[in-house]
């Protein structure tokens, strides 16, 4: 088919980033492929990016604003399903009841009663905008998202280490890497593309993977050794391998005395952590742990990539902190090939985090604490801006139930998927006083909202995402978009323009300027001119430009000059925080253990063809390859059971439980079950633990303990009467 | 990754001129910094290139046959023709033997060639047909055979030139060989993790998405 033309975006899912060529006719995307010379993906794509892009054709998008017809009550808030629960609005009514309840609470219970959801699938100018208008306008720093649930431990260890948080180094430098390690990562699955460049790397530039996962992964085909601890023992393991590199006199003298500190205090730390001790508590034989110790230590350059298992626990920041020890002693930073890498998850959560979508600062990382910081912004915004930090998503939860927080504005997320211990969380939405929600599709949490603004999807606007490597690139309209649905950065504006207005007339009024002078900052023409002013308040951006993305696809941040070349690895001549440092860490867990009444570890993650809460991909052809939530169990398990692949079971823990089949695999160790958590109907967050680590203020996804029982199909499941094996390519991909 | 500065190099004598390419370089690599234009079907720049279609062939002075530029190394003083009739003829050959035996209505790029080279498409009219019923047995992308030209970078994708997942492999002999599953199962029932790359160097046709698929057909 011919196309009427061809619009060259950056793919939705997740974190790598890659560049795509969206083919349309008519107004209608009919194909996507990859441009074959420019990076991060050269030419690859994931079953996702080239064929899940038809969600944006999808007829159940939203098209129109709506508002509920039952005015809600805290405390009483519904879900509404039903078509009669809803009915159209025209933007200005929309928009006007949302400034009106939001500024309405936030004059009774002060701009602290009011939270709000940045968006790691909307562009960096969506998200810049939804955090200024929050601080600016409302007057809170109470905004946060969805990387608070993924990445957050790995980020306030790295912090703690090294003071930056990003992936050091960059994806086109995988390919020629010597030795690297591979944990808590389903590669190949959750970032498909980075995985065949790492495969590359192993089997046609012979470099040396160790592969740190108690489930088998494909990645573990691939890898020289296989760590398979048990699930929470990640502490235990680097730090017995930091133990040998010590005792055989393995670490980088020259690295240690000139880049970092508090490596004495640290070494005696680790007297007692012997490989032997390691084994007792993760069930990896000690010699494993010495080779992995050696091969990394060794190797002219080394690299860590790493994904939820180490960042998804009570203890994820000390789970990072030995990570981040080993690359320190062993001079493993600074250089190609070498480097501490949390692999991001969404294609934007990179770019979210950079835009100020976090309750604590504002654009690349600027501390709302630090007075001069603050002053800046303050004179671009004309308001003064509070100082003390927000509230994490997680914190939002318990708000809303001491009554701290009333009102709540999400765009683009669904933490009635992703948050844990859904029903506790789902109990907190009910109190609520206000809900806006912006979104593409209704999905399980916004159903409570009281207005829902339509929003364009990625495929329909300009902008620009950060993908994992910290690269900034550009999304570009290709098709219209539905109905009257409006670009996020579009909404955001016109509703800041319609408070300011109001603001501007009431005596409570707090800018320091005109109001005539807000209403003209926020009359934005263009994403680019969004971009403008972010780059201006942001010296790490300051070099980047629309017109220099478009010359060069895309550029690595930091890049404070308009002729300086970007940054593929960071940290070449020193760290953030001057000297990287070593910080002794004990193992323990906080984790819920299994016990008694719930004998079984629950590990949670994705398959293959979905993304997330399942918002984009269980409207899309990807719904059919993978139509049902899978209860992975190991055949010894299932045997003592009695149970069979396609078994329906009843998954449950303290919080509540699920009901779904069974895929005897081994892929998951003996006492293990592992459940993505795409699948609404059997949410695998009914059953995950809220506590969470101290630090980075992220939830367990990893470990809680459930117990199973065999079950029925539950009345009305899609799909029940097909065999489970006979549905889309679902099956053992260990034994197959 | 060596820089060009510190790599040597060499020269060659290409259709009558020096050129300089860096040592190690293909023929192919060779002309196309040079500006000369081979033309070639089955190779792709990032791929492993196979000599599987031999329209790159040229004439290397003191080589008894043909050479296919996509694989050969240049070799310091070697004197390349590229456009000589005994090489013209071998290219108008390769495409009249495809012209006959495949439906190459969806290959833009090789009908160019047919009329660049000045090929009589049914020259060899009236012998066997390639040809395969339309396999349609996943949500993302159809296989239609009849217009394969075995170029060999789909298989290629698929292991270890980019996925390393082994899906693919070649069926049949002869005139019946063509591009299969293990075991001719149907694409869910394989290794086949459907990322599509095999469409996405695909040359013709014959690997096609299925919203492309489905909206031609409803044309």
């Amino acid at each position: 088919m011919k196309a009427d033309k061809v619009v060259r975006s950056t793919c939705p899912f997740c974190g790598v980033g890659c560049q795509l060529l969206l083919s349309v006719r008519d107004e209608r995307i009919f194909r996507v492929e990859a441009p074959f010379d420019a990076a991060p993906n050269f030419g690859r794509l994931c079953v996702k990016g080239r064929f899940g892009a038809d969600f944006v054709v999808h007829p159940s998008r939203l098209t129109a604003p709506l508002i509920r017809r039952e005015r809600q009550q805290p405390g009483k808030r519904t879900a509404a399903t039903g078509p009669d629960d809803w009915r159209e609005a025209t933007w200005d009514e929309a928009l006007d009841v949302v400034a009106e309840r939001l500024l309405d609470l936030c004059a009774r219970y002060g701009p602290d009663s009011i939270t709000a959801n940045a968006c790691a699938k909307a562009t960096n100018e969506d998200n810049y905008l939804l955090q200024k208008f929050l601080r600016q306008i409302i007057g809170t720093n109470n905004i946060d998202h969805c990387a608070r649930l993924c990445h957050a431990g790995s980020v306030s260890g790295l912090q703690l280490a090294i003071g930056s948080s990003a992936m050091s180094n960059s994806i086109a430098e995988m390919e020629h890497l010597e030795c690297f390690i591979v944990i808590g990562s389903n590669t190949a699955e959750t970032h498909p593309v980075i995985a065949t460049f790492l495969k590359q790397a192993v089997h046609q530039n012979g470099a040396t993977l160790i592969v740190v996962d108690p489930r088998q992964t494909e990645m573990t085909r691939h890898a020289d050794l296989w760590l398979r601890h048990q699930p929470g023992t990640d502490t235990a393991l680097f730090n017995a391998m930091a133990h040998v590199i010590v005792k055989e006199d393995l670490y980088n003298r020259a690295f240690v005395a000139a880049r970092t500190e508090g490596f004495s205090q640290y070494v005696e730390s680790l007297e007692d952590k012997t490989p032997e001790w390691a084994e007792a508590i993760t069930g990896v034989p000690a010699d494993d742990i010495r080779r992995a110790a050696r091969s990394y230590a060794t190797a002219g350059a080394a690299a860590m990539y790493w994904g939820m298992g180490i960042s998804q626990s009570t203890h994820g920041t000390d789970n990072t902190l030995t990570l981040t020890n080993l690359a320190l002693m062993c001079g493993h930073l600074g250089r190609p090939g070498t480097g501490l890498n949390p692999l991001r998850g969404q294609n934007n959560v990179q770019g979210c985090s950079d835009a100020g979508g976090l309750p604590n600062v504002y654009t690349a990382y600027q501390p709302v604490d630090d007075d001069d910081v603050r002053h800046k912004f303050e004179e671009t915004w004309l308001a003064p801006l509070p100082g003390k930090p927000g509230l994490t998503v997680t914190e939002m939860v318990d708000g809303i139930l001491t009554g701290q927080v009333r009102g709540w504005y999400v765009m683009g997320e669904n933490p009635l998927m992703s948050e844990p211990n859904l029903r506790h969380a789902q109990h907190a939405v009910e109190q609520l006083e206000f809900f806006v929600a912006q979104d593409i599709f209704f999905n399980e949490t916004n159903v409570y909202a009281d207005v829902i603004l339509p929003a364009a999807s990625f495929a329909e606007k300009d902008g620009t995402f950060t993908n994992s490597d910290r690269r900034v690139q550009r999304c570009r309209a290709a098709v219209p978009s539905p109905g009257i649905a409006r670009p996020d950065w579009e909404i955001i504006s016109d509703l800041a323009r319609r408070c300011v207005g109001r603001l501007g007339k009431s005596p409570s009024a707090h800018f320091t300027q005109n109001a005539d002078h807000l209403i003209e900052q926020w009359s934005y023409a263009h994403a680019s001119d969004v971009w403008e002013e972010m780059r201006a308040l942001t010296p790490d951006f300051y070099g980047i430009t629309y017109e220099r993305l478009e010359r060069e696809g895309g550029v690595h941040w930091p890049c404070p000059t308009p002729e300086h070349p970007g940054t593929p690895y960071l940290f070449a001549e020193e760290f953030p925080s001057g000297r990287g440092k070593f910080w002794p860490v004990d193992y323990g867990s906080d984790s819920e253990q299994p016990d008694e009444d719930y004998p079984f570890i629950l590990s949670t993650g994705r398959v293959l063809y979905h993304w997330h809460g399942g918002t984009m991909t269980r409207v899309s052809a990807l719904d059919a390859i993978w139509p049902e939530c899978t209860v992975e169990m190991h055949p010894n398990d299932a045997a003592r059971l009695g149970l069979e692949t396609g078994d329906w079971v009843e998954l449950s823990s303290r919080r509540g439980a699920i009901t779904a089949r069974l895929l005897v695999t081994g892929r998951s160790p003996e006492g293990t079950i592992f459940i993505p958590f795409h699948f609404a109907e059997a949410a695998a967050n009914v059953l995950t633990d809220n506590r969470v680590d101290e630090r980075a203020k992220i939830p367990d996804y990893k470990v809680c303990g459930v117990r199973i029982a065999r079950s029925t199909a539950p009345a009305g499941r899609a799909g029940a009467d097909t065999l489970l094996t006979d549905r889309g390519t679902i099956k053992d991909p260990v034994v197959a | 990754m060596p820089t060009e500065s510190n790599t040597p190099t060499i020269a060659i004598t290409l259709n009558g001129q020096t050129v300089h390419a860096p040592a190690g370089s293909t023929i192919l690599d060779a002309a196309r910094r040079a500006g000369v234009d081979i033309p070639t079907i089955c190779y792709h720049p990032n791929l492993t290139a196979n000599a599987v279609c031999r329209l790159c062939t040229v004439e290397v002075v003191g080589s008894r046959t043909l050479q296919p530029a996509c694989v050969v190394p240049a070799r310091q003083d070697m004197i390349v023709n590229t456009e000589t009739e005994r090489v013209n003829a071998a290219r108008r050959v390769i495409l009249e033997l495809l012209a006959s035996t495949v439906d190459l209505h969806e290959a833009p790029e090789i009908q160019d060639y047919m009329v660049r080279f000045g090929v009589d498409a049914a020259r060899f009219a009236g012998g066997e047909q390639r040809e395969f019923p339309v396999m349609d047995d996943n949500p993302f992308y159809v296989r239609d055979y009849s217009q394969c030209v075995m170029c060999w970078r789909c298989i290629q994708v698929c292991a270890e030139d980019v996925q390393f997942t082994f899906a693919l492999t070649w069926g049949g002999r002869g005139i019946d060989s063509h591009v299969a599953t293990f075991f001719a199962e149907d694409m869910p029932d394989t290794s086949c993790v459907f990322c599509g790359n095999c469409v996405g160097v695909c040359p013709t046709g014959a690997l096609k998405g299925k919203v492309e698929f489905d909206l031609e057909q409803e044309r």
